[in-house]
């Protein structure tokens, strides 16, 4: 641990310590990977690689990358949901791991649904 | 713990010197000793009136006013019942009256003849969300029963 | 540190520990590694969440899926299916004690959705070895905030407006006892804080310090600016090694990071903390007493005055707290004293932690705001009853309070309003019992405690919890008199008004509201030699009732001493002669056919 020895610097090293706890907060940004058999079997690993690279890249922070199991639209597989705080879900699927960059800065980032890789909404 | 072979004096003396000259020493170097041998040997106390220059009356007084400190050898494993409230009224009288029958140990005795528990009962160890709970050396059991008891001790060699 | 989708957090206080989540800690471990989560998932032990009763504990981040009772193959199970394929493991869910349903996120459990949790707002959240993760949470901002922005005097004027009251037990103003100790002159003060929790009933304190270790360094700090001390001591009990680790680890990382030190934060501000270990005596609680006991003397108590912030460890003015007050101090300070005083009833403002245990559903950690009625505690938070038996009263303040009762119920807790009612806050110990109980018992049980725990340096206290004892065990074993319960108010009056310290002065508090509200069950004993809870062995027999008795044999065999006899099949027989009244053989009996009366 390095000294701390005035304010700014605590304040740095808490805002790199909130980047790191981020997941544990709720109500926020998410990304939400199917990792059902099919999920898996389709792909939806890679796909969440892909999202969280893109996020780290990007340096988001209060954006928590979730995995859910099957959904019953495995013939959709790898899906991809995407939720912004009081918007409804997203469901994005047949994703491959490039499409995921543009959704992450299209839709979780500004807002602009990626209409030709959505599937449905769900709520 | 080989202390059969260690010299009580010196091993007290190494003790007590890095708190010569120091305030607040004596509950720290009894703490100490006991954790080297198990209990507070007479040779110890005298060594460390000695070395502190603090009357063996009042060391005395501060070791038989505490429970931590014993001054007779105690077993191997020490069973700490917990005697809290809330251990209380979810029995665990019974389960200090199964602890002494299993160990078979008479009225006033809290060592087993070969030296293989102590016991003793506590005030309340802080786990009373696991009522009744024992503690064994540094592990706690929790929702123990009567019937649990022989199992528990089984443990421990 | 790096960035993880997913924290898994497992609970490492010490209710959970002994429940095996130590194991469970390192299978999650094993397996997210075997599965390659391992840069993706990351496993954080935290302090206790306060809900023994379920644990072990486990919670998945982020979608803050809570699992109960966790073993290590049930560790596997979370691996394989939730962490690795995002199916929530259903069978482990917490299940509330009413109802069947799962209830699968940490924030909607009716546990947690009642409870305010200030001070305990880290415990169960961050991993309490890791400075880092406390600073996520504001850590020492608030610190950095008083050292930089404020005078001590005005530190002291903010505690002094939150309203904060001593937690320990006296329920003095905070604010004015930083007041005497900063006003006292000298050069060299200290402050302390008071870890030797030794109320039968009661953790929280322990689990602050297990859980969030850095709350108390930091408000300990704050309070030496405001007073102007320069060294303090943490004495803490020797029964919470676990505390005394994670404390000795927080002080050396906040000093390394220079939070505590020498000139801290760059503002020539110097404040050394050491850790005391307690020897195992009840009255160290009380603050005169231990401060003897630091300076390594017998544990007595002095007589005040002079009060420790005129005269106090070493001679010097001293300023003592207890643990969950100096936790709360650095909150304050960071919200601002109306923040504090928001919450609250009356003149007891912000929250209080409880320690619910006994008879109750769930027992664990509670923190609700003052003025929360003793109704919610029990029966919203704790779930109520356990076995849906009937709630006879609750043991509040531990050896040195007293009991409520039914008529209770919707009484909002405060300083003020438990003690009119014939109990104390105490340090926060809430223990339920149900109608097997026995009030007298229970208060024998008190005083058997305090009477061994007396230091025996004034007379009142260490005669008269002997002969209040004698009394007692007298009426429970069939042997009292008419005049024992005149007897036992006049005596505990004369205690409580003539002892030196805190420990005698409330030690007759059990007897004396037991008696205030259960005076027929001492009649019962006393008169017709009757327990009526079926609770103190020399007054009961056991029979069995031949019309439900099936002979099943299982009594016979559960039997210690051989006093049950009988043909299989045939109704069976105690011997009253042998039978020791162990009631070995009526938890055993499938049929209810034994009673106890």
């Amino acid at each position: 641990m390095p000294k701390i020895s005035n304010l700014e610097e605590l304040k740095k090293l808490r805002d790199k310590s909130i980047a790191e706890t981020a997941a544990r907060k709720e109500g926020r940004f998410r990304v939400i990977i199917g990792l059902g058999t099919c999920g898996i079997a389709a792909g939806g690993r890679k796909i969440m690689e892909a999202a969280m690279e893109e996020i780290a890249k990007r340096g988001l922070k209060d954006v928590s990358v979730e995995t859910t199991g099957c959904i019953g639209m495995c013939q959709n597989e790898p899906l991809m949901d995407i939720v912004r705080p009081g918007e409804p879900r997203v469901t994005y699927g047949n994703l491959k791991p490039e499409d995921v960059p543009r959704i992450i800065a299209d839709h979780l980032v500004n807002g602009n649904v990626v209409e030709e890789k959505v599937i449905g909404r769900p709520e | 713990m080989s202390t059969a072979t260690k010299d009580v004096a010196q091993v007290t003396k190494d003790i007590v010197a890095p708190w010569k000259g120091k305030r607040g020493g004596i509950i720290p170097i009894l703490q100490k000793v006991q954790h080297e041998f198990g209990y507070l040997p007479d040779e110890a106390m005298v060594t460390i009136s000695e070395e502190t220059k603090v009357a063996l009356a009042e060391l005395y007084g501060v070791a038989t006013f505490y429970a931590q400190f014993h001054l007779k050898p105690r077993g191997r494993h020490i069973i700490r019942v917990c005697r809290g409230t809330a251990c209380h009224v979810r029995g665990s009288l019974g389960i200090l009256e199964r602890v002494i029958s299993e160990l078979k140990l008479h009225e006033g005795e809290v060592t087993t003849p070969d030296l293989r528990f102590t016991i003793e009962p506590v005030a309340c160890i802080g786990a009373c969300g696991l009522a009744p709970c024992v503690m064994v050396d540094d592990e706690t059991h929790g929702r123990l029963t009567k019937d649990k008891v022989p199992d528990m001790l089984s443990k421990y060699e | 540190m790096a960035t993880f989708r997913s924290h898994v957090l497992v609970c490492g206080g010490t209710g959970c520990t002994s429940g095996g989540s130590d194991k469970v800690l390192e299978t999650l471990r094993e397996g997210i590694k075997a599965n390659g989560l391992d840069k993706e998932i990351t496993v954080v032990q935290t302090g206790c969440h306060g809900m023994c009763e379920a644990g072990p504990i486990v919670i998945v981040y982020p979608e803050g899926t809570f699992y109960t009772h966790v073993k290590p193959q049930d560790a596997k199970e979370i691996v394989a299916e939730h962490l690795l394929k995002g199916r929530v493991v259903e069978r482990l869910l917490y299940k509330e004690a009413m109802h069947s349903e799962a209830v699968p996120h940490y924030k909607e459990l009716p546990f947690y959705s009642k409870q305010v949790r200030l001070t305990l707002r880290n415990c169960g959240y961050i991993d309490p070895d890791s400075l880092e993760e406390y600073v996520a949470r504001d850590g020492y901002q608030a610190l950095a905030k008083v050292l930089t922005e404020k005078t001590p005097e005005q530190v002291v004027e903010d505690i002094k407006a939150s309203g904060l009251r001593g937690r320990g037990g006296g329920g003095f103003s905070t604010g004015m006892k930083w007041m005497f100790c900063a006003k006292s002159p000298g050069p060299k003060k200290y402050v302390i804080c008071n870890a030797d929790e030794g109320d039968p009933g009661a953790f929280m304190d322990r689990s602050l310090l297990e859980g969030d270790p850095h709350a108390i360094l930091e408000g300990m700090a704050i309070g030496a600016y405001a007073m102007g001390a320069d060294e303090g001591y943490i004495y803490c009990r020797a029964e919470y090694p676990l505390a005394i680790k994670r404390l000795l680890k927080s002080i050396t990382d906040a000093e390394e990071a220079g939070l505590l030190g020498e000139n801290i934060l760059g503002t020539g501000f110097n404040f050394t903390l050491h850790v005391k270990e307690g020897a195992g005596a009840f009255v160290c609680g009380e603050e005169t007493a231990l401060m003897n006991s630091i300076e390594g003397k017998r544990g007595m108590p002095r007589p005040r005055p002079p009060f420790p912030a005129i005269k106090g460890l070493w001679g010097k003015p001293s300023n003592i707290n207890n643990v969950e007050t100096w936790a709360n101090v650095a909150q304050i300070m960071f919200h601002g004293p109306e923040w504090y005083a928001n919450y609250g009833y009356d003149k007891s403002r912000g929250t209080k932690v409880f320690a619910l245990t006994g008879k109750v559903n769930n027992t664990g950690l509670v923190e609700v705001p003052m003025g929360t009625t003793i109704r919610e505690v029990v029966f919203d938070i704790g779930g109520g009853i356990i076995g849906g038996k009937k709630f006879k009263a609750v043991q509040i303040g531990g050896p040195s309070g007293g009991c409520l009762t039914e008529q209770h119920l919707d009484l909002p807790i405060s300083y003020e309003s438990l003690t009119a009612a014939g109990a104390i806050m105490g340090s926060g110990g809430l223990v339920v019992v149900d109608e097997d109980t026995c009030m007298v018992d229970m208060a024998k049980f008190f005083l058997e405690f305090t009477q061994r725990e007396s230091c025996g340096k004034c007379i009142p206290c260490r005669e008269g919890t002997k002969k209040m004892l004698d009394i007692l065990i007298r009426i429970t074993e069939g042997n009292g008199r008419e005049e024992d319960i005149d007897n036992l108010i006049y005596l505990g009056t004369q205690i409580k008004t003539a002892s030196l310290c805190g420990l005698g002065q409330t030690a007759p508090n059990p007897v004396l509201t037991t008696l205030r509200y259960f005076r027929h069950e001492y009649e019962a004993h006393i008169r017709e030699k009757r327990c009526p809870a079926g609770a103190c062995t020399a007054l009961i027999t056991i029979t069995i009732d031949p019309a439900k008795c099936v002979g099943c044999t299982k009594c016979t065999k559960a039997c210690p001493v051989n006093a049950i006899s009988g043909t299989v099949k045939q109704p069976h027989l105690i011997d009253q002669d042998k039978c020791i009244k162990c009631g070995a053989c009526v938890e055993v009996c499938p049929f209810k056919a034994i009673d106890k009366k």
